[in-house]
């Protein structure tokens, strides 16, 4: 066993931890996590969802992990081990990414900012932390950069929803409508200098992503300056509940669920994001193979026109109650009142309208299948 | 919070007021209170059999799925329909939100239940 390989401690608690206690947050482990699912002092979960959707909501987020990729061949290394286009970013733009496993598989998904001409920072899932920075270092040794995990460098908090940039301008001289989405920007937060300020989110809103040092005096400070600028707006604090059914609305994947080490990208409809045409990456060739053989099964959204709701795991029946497939994300959706699912099936139980039935506690409840995303923001008139 | 004094309460944090032979059930506030917004409800029909200790419904929040545990044994001869389309009332009010009436099998049952000083004290452990 190799000395430098990093592994993962008990249960970890972000700088911010202690103040999501003080505030009364519903705390739950996920991932591995200490983390706030809900703040019911201020309402709960779905009093957070329409805040986002409405207004604004501030996130903890810090359990995200970061690597920073740097070095002459960076984006060599970045383009090797991610299956976006990092060429076609700018310095200061952001883009959605994933790393592949050889078999065309995610071993993550990311979203890559360019730092530098040859200065990438990526930004990962929490749980998959240790086993993402050791995946990133074994396969960009061949390259002239280095691989650094500042997963414990900051404290990352999102402020989202339509109201989120007003509410952010407040505490920055940083211009943020000139940050277009999906870029960013450095800038003074708070009085603190240089910090990151990204136009990203996993809420399908709007929003803002800062990064700030993670000390807990800090991280604190700023999380409650953050609150007291969002009063005006009736802001809200929220967490990893909201977090879920937002994303889940917007379809935006979970790995563990849409995603995973047993999921292509095809599978997951994450085409889009995928260019084979950039040369060689990992999991390209696999990628190849699997477009040429054909889907054995696709992602879709399902909405229950029967009393149930839908969960993690519940397999998906066709009319004839013959099981198809499962849900990978079920819930009540807060936004739009409905209770919705994410699931996979085979390309013929995919078209749209196409009747199904998800198995709850043992009954073929009716369901069907619906465009996705759930949900889309509305086109600001700029 | 007040737990009613007129009322029983079980481990499941389900609540039961009995009127001679006759009994309404629900879920306390600190079963409302641990699932959070409540968004859907599956109840048993008016006819069917309850045995206490039993699975009789499920409660869900947006976060978790719960079953619902019969205080006592008998027959449901009332379904409060209200929570079909308007879960939510449970969130606010879980005493006065009642789920179904039953015609009680034995009302010694309820001797076997905590009373609502039993119960506070039960949550107050299950809490720290």
């Amino acid at each position: 066993m190799s000395s430098s390989v990093e592994t993962t401690p008990a249960v970890r608690k972000t700088a911010l931890n202690a103040v999501h206690r003080r505030m009364g947050a519903k705390m739950v482990e996920f991932n591995g996590w200490d983390m706030p699912v809900e703040y019911p002092a201020t309402g709960g979960l779905i009093a957070e969802h329409l805040a986002v959707r409405t207004r604004a909501g501030v996130f903890d987020v810090s359990h995200m992990g970061d690597i920073r990729i740097a070095g002459p061949q960076a984006l060599e290394a970045t383009q090797h081990i991610s299956m976006n286009d990092a060429s076609r970013l700018a310095v200061g733009q952001a883009q959605y990414s994933a790393l592949l496993y050889p078999q065309g598989t995610f071993v993550d998904d990311v979203i890559v900012h360019r730092l530098g001409e040859r200065e990438f920072l990526l930004v990962i899932n929490a749980g998959t932390r240790e086993k993402d920075f050791n995946w990133v270092r074994d396969n960009v040794r061949g390259f002239d950069c280095t691989a650094q995990n500042l997963s414990d460098d900051f404290t990352q908090i999102a402020i989202q929803g339509p109201q989120g940039h007003a509410l952010l301008q407040k505490l920055t001289s940083a211009d943020l409508a000139a940050v277009k989405f999906y870029w960013f920007t450095h800038g003074t937060v708070c009085g603190l200098k240089n910090i990151l300020i990204a136009r990203t989110g996993y809420t399908a809103e709007d929003g803002f992503e800062i990064y700030v040092p993670a000390d807990e005096a800090t991280s604190a400070r700023v999380w409650n300056e953050v609150l007291e600028a969002g009063k005006e707006f009736n802001a809200l604090p929220c967490g990893l509940g909201a977090r879920n059914t937002l994303r889940l609305e917007g379809r935006l994947p979970l790995y563990g669920h849409e995603i995973s080490d047993s999921i292509n990208v095809w599978e997951a409809g994450l085409d889009r994001f995928c260019k084979m045409e950039k040369g060689e990456f990992v999991g390209r060739a696999a990628l190849e193979r699997a477009r040429a053989a054909g889907v054995k099964r696709t992602l879709i959204g399902l909405e229950m026109v029967e009393r149930g709701i839908a969960r993690d795991g519940y397999k998906v029946q066709d009319q004839a109650g013959q099981e198809v497939g499962y849900v990978t994300s079920g819930s009540y959706a807060p936004f739009l009142k409905k209770n919705i699912a994410l699931a996979y099936v085979p390309p013929r139980s995919a078209e749209m309208g196409t009747p199904l039935k998800v198995e709850i506690r043992g009954q073929g409840v009716g369901a069907k299948v619906v465009p996705t995303p759930f949900y889309k923001r509305p086109k600001k008139n700029l | 919070m007040a737990y009613p004094k007129n009322f029983k309460y079980t481990k499941e944090h389900e609540w039961i007021k009995a009127d001679g032979g006759t009994a309404t059930v629900g879920i306390t506030t600190y079963a409302q209170e641990s699932l959070g917004d409540i968004v859907f409800v599956e109840l048993p029909k008016v006819g069917a059999e309850l045995s206490a200790g039993k699975s009789f419904g499920t409660v869900e929040s947006v976060k978790a799925v719960s079953d619902l545990y019969a205080p006592a044994s008998g027959t449901v001869t009332e379904v409060n329909q209200d929570l079909a389309t308007a879960p939510e009332k449970i969130n606010s009010d879980a005493h006065g939100s009642w789920m179904i009436k039953l015609k009680l099998k034995d009302p010694k049952e309820l001797n076997a239940l905590l009373s609502a000083d039993d119960y506070e004290k039960f949550v107050a452990e299950e809490t720290h």
